[in-house]
């Protein structure tokens, strides 16, 4: 079948088996591999990507569910060369170490700031808690989202999608 | 033991204590600017992260080769059973289909079988029965990954069931099966005894001590899962015959020598490449079915082939961790002073005894239960044994055990508390290792390098406000509330190893290290360990810098790839820092060393004349004529004649045999409230105050450590493996095998005190896997600690809620 979706601000027109996962999509189909795959449960959120500025586990949506919709993965957060300040706060902060869960729980943290420009700490723990990782402990992930919090920028591509 | 080693070890504690008294500061009290940018050690931003928070780190998954296939693995559904048949046809049948493999056919060309870490063997895949749920049947290798996992469905198996042996308590019974029948003469699930201590000593001790406590301990069987799963690219070359393995490894040497000595693979012919890794925590050193799989199929297809685990995949069939009952004695006076501990440990190693450890250690590092304590005697007993589950044993941040060690040290010292009737923290403060004792031999023969404890846990209880607690305690249980306060102070050792002591499978544990000072100045140092996010990138780049003054900048660091690195033994054990750190650091200085004599040639002084300040050599006494290493460096490979002897270039190699493992150590304090209502327990703060000698780069130091405290809560609260009684693993997927989240972890409190090594050449220590084996303890004694109302001396993890409520109803039971 034919899917015909917005990857990152550019339209994507591809023809995919009916059953294909967007996660496998994304990686596979259109070599967007900083998008990961980590469990078959929607338990570890590594997997996150925002849809129209939500954060979706695309190990759990059909490529086909994404068709008409914006879909931004952790490529799109850089906008020609200014990185987002989720992706500098991250390393500011030590918010990753082996990076694998980190391009989902960058997204969601967009997806948060976008609609709560201050959030506290418990919010933040609150909105990441659909996802694991397993290096930092999570305490320099929130500090990392703190610190993109305090250097918000106005080129939200971010309030955008 | 020599005088000189003695003179340092006073030297280092007398540097200690001063040191201590004045770097006692909170992680977040030393924030520096994000921009200041060390020459050397210092907080610096990591070199990893500008691809990773990009999505451009190259992970094994993300590796795609042109016609490559996929490789999809069928499993057993049950834990123990004879294959009667196994017919393919169906799957062969299938037009996306290339290959399907069954033990059979491996076997016909000897293949069926490996050697594990521990010098057993283990089946690639099953031939003649399945061992453990989940084991490695048969393979299909199809286009693409979703037609290769309908093929497997296509597979028909007829299996003759056997009683599984589940429970390790009855794994040595004489009527239970024998799981091991392809074992020459094998007719029990006996593995092995180990011994380490005086029996006899430690007998007398218990015999006239005051106060006897005894218990019995569970460490229940646990999994590393790191986020990214396992698995392997393969690509055999027809013509050349070279094999290219990109691969989830934690150790890229020592699997390249493994295949060349289990499948006859030449050797030079064989590339491991360890890209950007999801995770490690010692899941990824073993080599698994799978890789060996996917040789094997690129081999006979001549395409490129993948393998990826799936979660469950992962969970049920990679090296998982702990799986030990342990009965623990201590004795003591009744004033408190701690005499002796012993301990008969039951350890169950599943149906392969894949345990990585050095050869000499079957039971790893565990002979340090004796902890952090001046005892008198000590003594332990071991017997490992099979059963229908999966292989592995030391993983998860273990250290080669000493989590099992540490746990029972800590726990079974605050069940003579308990008995005592004594503080956790005054019971430790008085039995603590002296400073002047060190290095300090251990009553089972470990040498401990250095460690100042007191001062530690001193900060532990100043930053937690420990009297402050518990009188808080002491309200609130008057109230009716359920708070505890757990202690746990722990000694670690890490860095394995000496090559005379310490070898897995033969390969002495020395790390090799390459540096190339290029003639602008510029530097590659290549490593034989590999990151799985502990920021070598970033550290080894310090240390070159810290010796030679180039800016980390300008140092590349290159790992994770078997052609272009020396060799090693790989990443695991916090063995990193300790034995490839100092490589990194002797290396260095042996460049320098270099260094100095051109430089005497350009100032036209002799090398005695020298003097080095971070970056540049100066004639003494007139620090205006001086050389940059830069300068050196252009020299070193341009015009002109260098003094007598020395060859052009700036570049050397080394390999470094350490002398002897580091001791790194910490004070853990944990505060924890129970409802007594749901029985669910919350950890309101948890303090960690490390010692790992020498920081090469604080940030990374209090990552390490934030990691492992998670890993605790995990282990603490809610992590297990679990059986049922016909051997199905019911911890398959995430969704039953919980790890924590944002909301059940705290802000961590770290602070640390700086007691470096004498015997490594920048005082560093292991600090990986410190907070994964000290933070069990520290929780669960909180827990305990907060059902003292209930008369409660000990619970076995994970303490779940329902295991906390039958516990406060007096009906604990252990969880294996």
């Amino acid at each position: 079948m034919q899917v015909n979706m917005t990857v990152n601000g550019a339209e994507v027109n591809e023809e995919i088996e009916p059953r294909h996962l967007l996660v496998h999509f994304i990686r596979d189909q259109l070599g967007l591999t900083g998008t990961h795959w980590g469990c078959d449960t929607s338990n570890c959120g590594t997997c996150v990507v925002l849809i129209d500025g939500e954060p979706v586990k695309s190990c759990t949506q059909l490529a086909a569910m994404a068709g008409g919709h914006e879909v931004t993965t952790v490529e799109g957060l850089e906008v020609d060369g200014v990185l987002d300040p989720i992706q500098e706060g991250f390393m500011q902060c030590h918010g990753l170490q082996c990076g694998f869960c980190t391009p989902g729980m960058m997204l969601t943290a967009r997806a948060l700031l976008n609609s709560n420009p201050n959030p506290t700490e418990e919010v933040i723990r609150e909105a990441i808690s659909g996802q694991i990782c397993r290096c930092t402990g999570y305490s320099t992930i929130v500090r990392s989202i703190q610190w993109a919090a305090d250097h918000e920028t106005n080129v939200s591509l971010r309030s955008a999608s | 033991m020599t005088t000189t080693a003695t003179t340092t070890a006073t030297d280092t504690a007398t540097d200690t204590a001063t040191t201590t008294a004045t770097d006692t500061a909170t992680a977040s009290e030393e924030e520096t600017t994000p921009d200041e940018r060390p020459i050397g050690f210092g907080r610096l931003l990591r070199k990893e992260d500008p691809r990773l928070i990009r999505g451009m780190g190259q992970f094994v998954d993300d590796v795609s080769l042109p016609g490559m296939l996929h490789l999809a693995i069928l499993r057993s559904p049950v834990a123990h059973a004879r294959i009667v048949s196994i017919d393919k046809s169906a799957a062969e049948a299938h037009p996306n289909v290339v290959a399907v493999i069954t033990g059979e056919d491996l076997a016909a060309q000897g293949l069926a079988w490996m050697p594990t870490l521990s010098n057993d063997v283990q089946a690639v895949l099953a031939t003649d029965k399945v061992r453990f749920q989940h084991q490695e049947v048969a393979f299909v290798v199809a286009t693409d990954r979703y037609s290769a996992r309908d093929a497997l469905e296509l597979i028909e198996v007829d299996y003759d069931w056997i009683d599984p042996v589940v429970d390790v308590r009855s794994a040595l019974d004489q009527d239970s099966p024998v799981i091991r029948d392809d074992l020459e003469n094998k007719a029990d699930n006996h593995i092995f005894d180990w011994e380490t201590g005086d029996e006899a000593a430690t007998n007398e001790v218990f015999e006239r001590a005051d106060v006897v406590v005894s218990e019995e301990i569970v460490y229940p069987r646990v999994h590393p899962a790191p986020m990214g799963t396992c698995g392997c690219g393969a690509n055999v070359e027809r013509v050349s015959g070279q094999v290219t393995l990109w691969c989830t490894t934690q150790a890229p040497h020592a699997h390249r020598t493994v295949y060349a000595l289990v499948a006859g693979l030449p050797e030079h012919k064989i590339r491991v490449i360890a890209p950007d890794i999801g995770g490690g925590f010692g899941n990824k050193v073993p080599i698994y079915p799978g890789y060996v799989c996917a040789i094997v199929a690129s081999l006979v297809i001549g395409k490129p082939v993948k393998w990826m685990e799936d979660r469950t995949e992962n969970l049920v069939s990679t090296g998982f961790a702990r799986d030990y009952v342990m009965k623990a004695d201590i004795a003591a006076t009744k004033d408190g002073r701690i005499l002796a501990i012993r301990t008969n440990v039951l350890a169950d190693h599943g149906a392969f005894n894949g345990v990585a450890a050095p050869v000499k250690y079957p039971a790893g590092f565990f002979g340090v239960f004796t902890g952090s304590y001046d005892l008198e005697a000590a003594h332990a007993k071991m017997t490992a044994v099979y059963t229908n589950k999966a292989p592995g044993g030391v993983a998860y941040a273990c250290s080669f055990r000493i989590t099992e060690a540490v746990y029972l040290v800590e726990r079974i010292v605050d069940c003579l508390a308990y008995e005592l009737d004594m503080d956790p923290a005054e019971l430790r403060l008085k039995n603590f290792i002296k400073p002047e004792q060190f290095p300090y031999e251990t009553k089972t023969g470990w040498v401990y390098d250095s460690g100042n404890y007191e001062p530690a846990m001193r900060k532990a209880m100043d930053m937690a406000g420990y009297a402050e607690l518990r009188r808080e305690q002491v309200e609130r249980r008057a109230r009716g509330e359920l708070m505890g306060i757990g202690v746990a102070f722990f000694t670690e050792a890490v860095g394995a190893g000496p090559r005379k002591d310490m070898d897995i499978l033969g390969l002495g544990m020395a790390d090799g290290c390459e540096l190339r000072v290029h003639p602008t100045g510029k530097a590659i140092v290549r490593l034989s360990v590999k990151t799985q996010g502990q920021g070598h990138e970033t550290t080894f780049a310090q240390i070159v810098s810290e010796e030679i003054g180039i800016p980390p900048e300008d140092i590349e660091v290159i790992h994770g790839d078997t052609d272009n690195t020396p060799f090693g033994l790989g990443t695991y054990g916090s063995r990193s820092t300790p034995v490839s750190g100092a490589a990194a650091a002797m290396v260095t200085r042996k460049v320098r060393d270099k260094a100095q004599i051109i430089a005497s040639g350009m100032l036209e002084v002799s090398v005695a004349d020298l003097e080095w300040t971070k970056g540049a050599f100066s004639v003494k006494g007139d620090p205006s004529k001086s050389v940059t290493i830069q300068e050196i460096a252009m020299k070193a490979h341009g015009a002109g004649d260098l003094p007598d002897g020395i060859e052009g270039g700036l570049e050397a190699q080394i390999c470094y045999n350490p002398e002897n493992l580091t001791y790194p150590f910490g004070a853990y304090i944990c505060v924890v409230d129970v409802d007594p209502g749901t029985a669910v327990v919350k950890v309101r703060r948890f303090i960690a105050v490390d010692d790992c000698g020498t920081q090469i780069n604080p940030m990374i130091v209090e990552g390490q450590v934030h990691g492992g405290l998670a890993d605790g809560v995990g282990m603490a609260l809610m992590e297990i493996i679990g059986f049922d009684e016909d051997g199905n693993c019911t911890s398959s997927s995430l969704m039953d095998y919980l790890i924590p989240t944002a909301l059940e972890t705290p802000d961590w409190e770290t602070g640390h005190t700086v007691t470096p090594s004498p015997h490594h050449p920048i005082g560093a220590k292991g600090i990986g896997e410190s907070a994964t084996v000290g933070s069990p303890p520290a929780i669960v004694n909180a827990i305990v600690d907060a059902l003292k109302p209930f008369g409660v001396r000990h619970a076995d993890m994970p303490l779940t809620p329902s295991r906390v409520w039958e516990t406060m109803q007096g009906n604990h039971t252990p969880p294996i």
